[in-house]
């Protein structure tokens, strides 16, 4: 229609003609694969399983149960109408105080208390992808860099620097001491940006971890707080999964540290939050940004006009959270349920040699399929991966998606599925396991003969796997969100 | 509301300390006369009427009235199990497909089905807010210029610029041929641009205008998209107030332009919506882009996810808006509402002398006070403007907020308020032109 494909490009900015928002990572491909063939218990026993999306699945009953009993929180409902225009037209960027107090008062609980959140610091945000990008506005330059210590969520990339012009720089764990973050690292990280002339404005952690389901302790808190200090840059801690911590040792926030030691500067802490984890609403784009820097509470709040949380939501949630008993409850349910999923998730993953990285918090594990790689590369790690989409059909994410400085880990998430589903992963990775084990076992078998002298009948079987043409084209067209790209969760229930 | 943002110890970024966040400016100061001093009827008979607030409460009511005849469209409604469930998960970013096609209709309707609008083509942000800077991020580089006409919506300053570090380029108007846009002041804008050596990226027009409350004609809005075809850049119709307009047959959407060609050079197009004023619902955050580009239509859907709207706000306007019935009662009735406000506020203030821009949409009326001012510059509209603002107590907005090159001129909203405040306001205003005359007459006969 006119313009020509170059021509097009021209007229378009530069940062909308580039590859930042990540799309074309092979991360995405995981997802059309399930979309072209997603697994249902009835319908689709064979279809592909997603593991590949970090959502909550495990405490929906309760909420429906709560929004039941509460229909005065809606302002549709007879008993909620009559605040429908007072809601409708409230648009200022504070936010419902009573929204902001029923956060304020769920960041505590979450916490067991042991801190108290001022709700006058609480700022809206279109989900934690909006809070993340928002405090990258206020705190930094096109140009200057963040910390990050690897492995990391694959969408840092577009949120953290696509339209902010920031650069991550990696700061490299690893599993010999189960991806800790070191003093070393950190050094090593921020002297070489140095070299490069590179600013660095900050560190960005995610506490727990995601990919790696685990809490960082009391003493790399710690250490961090007093590196940021020492280096005057700022600390932004993602802890989107704070409430998904299910078994000792218990989640220690910044907030407990900034109590505890006397030599932080408050105004280089920053928090981002959101409840699409905790309480399983992505939909609702609930994100906070809550700092204990003035001048970034009232930026970020300024700022909070470009993806403010719809007030219908804010004023049902402000009955929600303030919901003293529910959130109380809630929180241990949500806990125990999923400790019981991942147990068995992890248990039955022992039973067949596999193993994860040991992890208290998430919605997900850390698998470790280092034995699985043909080279401990990262084109071995994809290999296997892409066996495992197409193969054993399961939509898990392959370790070097999150910049995992070590080939052959993966997230694989079980809080978005009922236990049967589970159930039907672990038996295909079962399968799929002893087959590998087997074929290993041949090989061995055969190099063997080959050195006793005999000829290699090679079986061309081993080579089908890698066939060219299931490759998946780097150019293909993704028309996913990292978030959800397909319109449907996997509501996978065995009925 | 002036937030004063020290340099702190530990610097923050440039975005965050520079003041193109735009609320330093006379404009809020208003606002806080407001905060500090609001009318009510019964407890505060002599507060501050707002009237900067471009507000659409004469309609609640029929959504209202709606909501009561409807418990589906709320996620209490009595669904299939697991309808809480899928919606609270949902966060694509292509949005509820029930949702884009509502609003896909909608926008047709309210352009009298003159357009068609393909619901692939809408792209979902929280507010038209979101919309206008997103917009701005994929047209623009920072450095770059949007030419917009004035007077303009204050807010845009912040919206365009703040974060993008695009500038914006004025297309002066003025009074002598109504404010329209003419082809003499698009090309003096873009050759302002050519000497600094700034690069243009597209016009963004209004319309209906804020703070004009009128429709561009027909044949501008043709001279406007030759001269971006033509300077090859791209066009933004910003058309918030598209059911706002008092007659169906007044609006012109550059929508219905470019279908009567066939969407011939449609690519460089793209229209901003929302349901803030039309239906008054600016809480909810629902803004769209409807681009006839492709590619903007891919990328604006891929950075929506830094403002998504609810689920939840999406599945209660999929369903009121699919209704028919109700959004033709609806766009109908707001109509009339609005245009017998508009009627009502310019008999009060043509019986207390003042005159108005004649306007057929919006929120607002466009007051011309330039005769009451003591010198024609911005210096003497704020002077004149204080005393409204304290003395009459009314929050009218500046022309000079708006970046209107003449003085003298006012926004004056009227749709955010009751009948009887607007009487009140009426009162006011009649009793504050009637003291200025007879201050005159003195000073006159002292001469």
């Amino acid at each position: 229609m006119g313009l020509g494909n170059d021509q097009s490009r021209r007229l378009l900015s530069r940062m909308a003609v580039n590859d930042k928002h990540g799309e074309n990572s092979p991360y995405f491909d995981g997802w059309k694969a399930y979309d072209r063939d997603p697994f249902h218990p009835t319908n689709n026993l064979h279809g592909v399983i997603q593991m590949g999306l970090a959502e909550n699945q495990l405490c929906f009953d309760l909420i429906q149960e709560w929004m039941k009993n509460h229909p005065e929180a809606s302002i549709c409902t007879p008993e909620g109408l009559n605040q429908f225009r007072d809601v409708a037209i409230f648009q200022d960027y504070h936010g419902l105080p009573k929204f902001r107090k029923g956060v304020a008062n769920f960041m505590s609980k979450v916490r067991g208390g042991r801190v108290k959140f001022d709700e006058d610091r609480v700022v809206m945000s279109g989900g934690a992808t909006g809070a993340n990008e928002v405090i990258m506005f206020c705190l930094a330059n096109p140009g200057d860099a963040f910390l990050i210590p690897t492995p990391y969520y694959p969408a840092y990339a577009r949120d953290l620097c696509w339209r902010t012009g920031v650069q991550i720089i990696p700061v490299h764990t690893d599993s010999s001491n189960n991806f800790q973050i070191t003093r070393e690292a950190l050094e090593t990280a921020y002297n070489k940006a140095q070299q490069d002339n590179i600013n660095v404005k900050g560190l960005l952690i995610t506490n727990p971890s995601n990919p790696l389901g685990t809490t960082l302790d009391r003493d790399t808190m710690k250490s961090l707080v007093s590196f940021i200090n020492e280096k005057n840059i700022h600390l932004v801690c993602d802890e989107i999964y704070a409430a998904t911590v299910f078994n000792k040792p218990s989640f220690v926030s910044v907030s407990e540290i900034m109590q505890e030691v006397d030599f932080c500067n408050k105004d280089l802490i920053h928090i981002v939050y959101s409840l699409s984890k905790d309480m399983g609403f992505p939909g609702f784009r609930v994100g906070i940004v809550y700092s204990y820097n003035d001048s970034v509470v009232s930026c970020a709040r300024k700022m909070s006009s470009f993806g403010l949380v719809s007030s219908q939501t804010q004023h049902m949630l402000a009955f929600m959270l303030l919901d003293d008993d529910f959130v109380n409850k809630f929180l241990i349910e949500s806990s125990r349920r999923l400790a019981k999923r991942h147990s068995l998730f992890t248990e039955g993953l022992e039973k067949m040699g596999v193993t994860c990285l040991p992890s208290n918090a998430g919605l997900f594990c850390w698998m470790n399929l280092r034995s699985l790689l043909e080279e401990q590369t990262v084109e071995g790690e994809m290999k296997l991966w892409r066996v495992i989409v197409n193969e054993v059909k399961l939509n898990i994410s392959p370790g070097s998606s999150f910049s995992c400085s070590k080939a052959g880990w993966f997230r694989v998430c079980f809080a978005n599925m009922d236990d049967e589903t589970v159930k039907v992963a672990l038996r295909r990775i079962k399968a799929f396991v002893g087959k590998e084990a087997e074929k290993a076992k041949n090989v061995i078998k055969r190099r063997q003969r080959s050195i006793n002298g005999l000829r290699i009948i090679s079986s061309s079987s081993s080579s089908k796997r890698f066939d060219e043409s299931w490759a998946i084209s780097p150019h293909s067209t993704h028309i996913m969100s990292p978030h959800s790209p397909i319109p449907h969760s996997p509501l996978v229930k065995v009925t | 509301m002036a937030i004063e943002i020290e340099q702190p110890c530990v610097e923050l970024s440039n975005v965050a300390v520079s003041e193109t966040h735009g609320e330093d400016s006379p404009y809020f100061a208003g606002w806080k006369a407001y905060d500090e001093n609001p009318y009510d009827e019964l407890t505060n008979p002599s507060g501050v009427i707002q009237m900067g607030l471009a507000e659409n409460q004469v309609s609640f009511d029929m959504v209202e009235k709606y909501l009561e005849q409807h418990p589906e469209a709320s996620t209490w409604g009595k669904g299939a199990p697991g309808w809480f469930r899928e919606n609270a998960l949902f966060q694509d970013y292509h949005g509820l497909k029930s949702f884009r096609t509502a609003m896909a209709s909608f926008m047709q309707q309210i352009r009298g089905g003159r357009a068609k609008f393909d619901p692939d083509r809408v792209v979902l942000t929280a507010g038209a807010t979101a919309a206008n800077e997103l917009l701005t991020f994929i047209l623009a580089n920072p450095g770059d210029a949007l030419l917009v006409p004035t007077p303009y919506y204050p807010g845009f300053d912040r919206d365009l610029c703040w974060r993008t570090g695009v500038k914006i380029i004025p297309i002066h108007c003025d009074s002598s041929n109504n404010f329209q846009i003419t082809p003499k002041a698009l090309e003096a804008a873009y050759q302002q641009a050519v000497s600094t050596y700034t690069k243009v990226r597209a016009v963004l027009i209004t319309n209906p205008s804020n703070p004009l409350g009128a429709t561009i004609q027909r044949s501008v809005l043709e001279d406007i998209l030759e001269f971006v075809t033509r300077k090859n850049i791209h066009l933004v119709s910003d058309e918030i107030y598209s059911g706002s307009a008092f007659s169906a047959d007044e609006f012109v959407s550059v929508a219905e332009i470019l279908e009567a060609r066939d969407y011939k050079d449609a690519e460089r197009v793209h229209i901003v919506y929302s349901l803030s004023k039309d239906l008054g619902l600016p809480g909810f955050r629902v803004g769209t882009i409807y681009s006839y580009n492709d590619r903007v239509v891919t990328t604006a859907r891929r950075m929506s996810s830094f403002t998504l709207i609810s689920s939840q706000t999406q599945h209660l306007l999929a369903t009121m808006l699919s209704d028919e019935e109700f959004t033709e009662n609806y766009i109908k009735t707001n109509r009339e509402r609005l245009r017998k406000r508009y009627e009502m506020i310019i008999d009060g203030l043509t019986s207390s002398g003042i005159e108005c821009l004649k306007g057929n949409a919006g929120l607002f009326c466009w007051m011309n006070l330039s005769p009451l001012l003591e010198k024609p510059t911005r210096e003497g509209e704020l002077e004149l403007w204080n005393p409204i603002l304290h003395e009459v107590r009314l929050n009218i907005s500046p022309g000079s907020s708006c970046h209107c090159s003449e003085p003298g001129w006012f926004r004056v909203c009227f749709a955010n308020m009751s009948e009887q405040t607007l009487e009140v306001a009426l009162d006011r205003i009649r009793n504050f032109m009637h003291e200025r005359a007879s201050v005159n007459r003195s000073l006159f006969s002292n001469r």
